[in-house]
C-alpha cells in the first residue's frame, strides 16, 4: 500500500518510533522523490526534517551514507542525522524513517536570481571544496543536482540536502537524474569517479542559465556544447565548464583552482557582466565570445568606419575630377 | 562464478496476454527455478489512468519474485535500470534473510532487527549487489500496439547496459522479442556483456495482434537452463567463444 501510493500525512499527526520512542509532530510536507517523502516536523519545539522511505532498505542505505559523511569531521557535508527508527501503523505494517537537521535556505536558482550572478563563482568554489573533501574520503556524491542543493544565508553557504546517491569510488552510481548524468549525455560511464561529480556540477551551473533544462536530441554531445556556448550569464565560466563536461580535470581541487584564479584575475569583467545580468535578466548582453552578443557594439563601430571610408573616397574622387577638368582646360 | 549469478527476466509489454497459458503461473515456475521475473508495463502518452490490460503486470512480477512498474514511454530508461537494480537488492536480501533465519532462528527478518544492525546487513547486501554476476534476459512485446515505442525500448536497454556495466560484477544480456515469426519468440541478441550493437539489430517491424506472454515466458525461462546444460557439455570457454562470434 505505502509503496505504490507514497506517504500522505496530515499536519498534527504524531509519529512515535518503535525502537527509540522519540515522538515527532508533523508540520508539513517538504517534498517527495523516488526513494521517499520528506516532512517538516517538530520534536519538543525543535524543527526537524523526517524522511519516510518507500522501502526499508533505501532508508537504511541512506542512513549508512549519512553516518559515513558524519565521520568527515569539521566539514558539514550533509544534514546531520538525529534519529533512525520505524513507525508502526494501525494495521501493523511499519514504515522506516530517519530524522535529520532541518536546513532552511534558498534554492540555488532563486538565490542567484535575487543576489546576483557574481555569487555563482563563489558558491561554485565552495561546492568544489566540499566535493574535493568527499572525494579524498573515497566517496562520490552521485546525484548532484539543483534540487539537492540549498544555500543558507547569511553567511552564504552551499549545503547538500539529499545524499541518497552518494557512492563509493569505483562502484556504480547509486542514484542519478538523467539531465545531470554523464552517461545520459554519452560523455562517459556511470562509474563513480571524481569526474562524474564534476560533470554533474557543470550541469548544475549550466541549468542556472536554463532552468527549464533542455533535450539531448539525436546528437547529445553537440546539443550540450551548443547550449554551453549560448549561455550568456555564465559566459566567463564557459571554458572551465567545458573542461568539466569532457572529464578533463583530474580532481575537484584542480577545477577549483582554475575557477579561483578566474575569479581573482578579472573581477571587473565578470562584475560588469553580472550587474547587467541582474538588471536586464534575459536581454542580450555584451560578451566577447558570443558573435550574436557582440553585434550591437561592433555593428555601431563598423558603420562609423564605413562612413569615414566613403568620405575619403569621395574626397579623392573630387580631387581627381578637378585634376581631369584642369588638364582638359 | 564463485559469488553466484543472479538470473532475471525483464518483460516489457503494453498489454495483456491473449494466448496460451497464464503468464503468472509460468513466472511462479521460473521463480522456483531461481529466475526472477520483472515486468514493466508501458502506458500510452495520453492515458491518464491505468488501463485494464496492465493489471496483469503486477501479478506476473509478484509471482516471479520480481519488481513491477507501470510507466510512460518517456521515463522508461530510468525505470528499466531502477527495476533491475531493485530486483537484485530484493533477491539478495532474500538470500541474506534466509541466512539470518538459520543463524537467529525462524521468523527473524532484516526488518525485525534494530535500525543499527540493519545498516550493517544492508552494507553486505550492497557489496553483493555491486560484485555479483548478473544475467538479464530481456523479453520485448512487439505486438502491433508497441510499434511507436520500440525506439524508446531500444534506447532504454542500451542505457541499462551502461548502468549495469558500471558495476564491478560481470553482466550478460540477451534480447528476445515475442510473438516470434514461427516460434513463440525470436532471438534478437545472444548472451553478450555489452549492448553497444543494439541499434543495428533491434527490430523495426512489429508483428500481429496476438500476445502470447505465457508461452514466451516459458521459452525465456528455458534459455537459462539450456545455456547451463550446454555449458556443462562443452565447457565454459567454448561457449564464450561461440557467443562472442555473434
Amino acid at each position: 500500500m505505502w509503496k505504490s501510493q507514497g506517504i500522505n500525512l496530515s499536519p498534527g499527526t504524531v509519529i512515535k518510533g518503535k525502537w527509540h520512542y522519540r515522538s515527532y509532530t508533523i508540520v508539513k510536507k517538504l517534498g517527495s522523490g523516488a526513494m521517499g517523502t520528506v516532512y517538516l516536523a517538530t520534536e519538543n519545539g525543535q524543527s526537524v526534517a523526517i524522511k519516510f522511505g518507500h522501502n526499508s532498505s533505501s532508508i537504511t542505505t541512506e542512513v549508512n551514507v549519512l553516518r559515513t559523511l558524519q565521520k568527515v569531521q569539521d566539514h558539514k557535508l550533509g544534514p546531520s542525522l538525529l534519529d533512525v527508527d520505524d513507525w508502526v501503523l494501525k494495521d501493523g505494517s511499519q514504515v522506516s524513517f530517519y530524522a535529520m537537521e532541518y536546513l532552511k535556505g534558498k534554492e540555488l536558482n532563486r538565490f542567484v536570481q535575487e543576489h546576483g550572478f557574481e555569487w555563482v563563482g563563489i558558491l561554485a568554489v565552495q561546492l568544489l571544496e566540499d566535493l574535493e573533501h568527499l572525494h579524498q574520503f573515497g566517496w562520490v556524491f552521485g546525484d548532484l543536482k539543483t534540487d539537492n542543493l540549498l544555500v543558507t544565508f547569511p553567511p552564504a553557504r552551499m549545503r547538500w540536502l539529499d545524499v541518497g546517491g552518494t557512492t563509493q569510488v569505483g562502484r556504480a552510481i547509486k542514484e542519478y537524474t538523467e539531465f545531470y548524468d554523464r552517461g545520459y549525455w554519452g560523455m562517459g560511464s556511470r562509474k563513480a569517479d571524481p569526474q562524474y561529480d564534476l560533470f554533474a556540477f557543470a550541469m548544475v551551473i549550466l541549468q542556472i542559465e536554463y532552468p527549464g533544462r533542455f533535450e539531448r536530441g539525436t546528437h547529445p554531445e553537440r546539443a550540450l556544447f551548443m547550449k554551453l556556448k549560448q549561455a550568456n550569464n555564465i559566459a566567463p565560466y564557459q571554458e572551465i565548464l567545458g573542461k568539466a563536461l569532457r572529464s578533463e580535470y583530474n580532481s575537484a581541487a584542480e577545477m577549483k583552482d582554475a575557477l579561483t584564479s578566474l575569479l581573482l584575475a578579472s573581477p571587473t569583467q565578470s562584475k560588469r557582466n553580472t550587474r547587467a545580468g541582474r538588471k536586464q535578466s534575459h536581454s542580450v548582453q555584451p560578451s566577447r565570445k558570443k558573435p550574436t552578443a557582440t553585434v550591437p557594439y561592433s555593428g555601431a563601430s563598423t558603420s562609423a568606419h564605413k562612413w569615414e571610408i566613403v568620405g575619403i573616397v569621395m574626397t579623392v574622387c573630387l580631387f581627381y575630377m578637378m585634376y581631369v577638368v584642369m588638364q582638359w582646360i | 562464478m564463485n559469488k553466484g549469478t543472479l538470473k532475471q527476466i525483464l518483460l516489457i509489454t503494453d498489454g495483456c496476454s491473449n494466448q496460451g497459458e497464464d503468464p503468472a503461473a509460468v513466472a511462479t515456475l521460473a521463480y522456483q527455478q531461481g529466475v526472477t521475473v520483472n515486468v514493466i508495463g508501458i502506458l500510452e502518452d495520453q492515458q491518464s489512468e491505468q488501463p485494464e490490460g496492465l493489471e496483469e503486470v503486477e501479478e506476473i512480477a509478484m509471482s516471479g519474485g520480481g519488481v513491477s512498474q507501470i510507466v510512460y514511454a518517456k521515463s522508461l530508461s530510468q525505470t528499466v535500470q531502477m527495476v533491475t537494480k531493485q530486483a537484485m537488492t530484493q533477491t539478495l536480501q532474500g538470500v541474506v534473510n534466509q541466512e539470518l533465519q538459520q543463524i537467529l532462528g525462524a521468523k527473524q527478518e532484516i526488518e525485525d532487527l534494530p535500525p543499527e544492525k540493519r545498516g550493517e546487513i544492508m552494507e553486505v547486501v550492497e557489496d553483493l549487489g555491486e560484485t555479483c554476476d548478473l544475467e538479464v534476459l530481456v523479453l520485448v512485446d512487439t505486438s502491433a500496439s508497441m510499434h511507436n515505442k520500440l525506439p524508446t525500448v531500444r534506447d532504454s536497454l542500451f542505457d541499462l547496459s551502461l548502468s549495469l556495466n558500471a558495476r564491478m560484477g560481470k553482466n550478460r544480456f540477451s534480447i528476445y522479442t515475442f510473438p516470434g515469426k514461427r516460434k513463440e519468440m525470436d532471438k534478437i541478441m545472444d548472451w553478450t556483456p555489452k549492448l553497444d550493437s543494439i541499434s543495428s539489430v533491434f527490430p523495426k517491424l512489429t508483428s500481429g495482434g496476438i500476445t502470447p506472454t505465457g508461452p514466451a515466458l516459458r521459452e525465456a525461462m528455458q534459455q537459462f537452463t539450456k545455456k547451463r546444460s550446454l555449458r556443462n557439455l562443452i565447457g565454459r570457454e567454448d561457449t564464450d567463444v561461440e557467443e562472442s562470434g555473434y
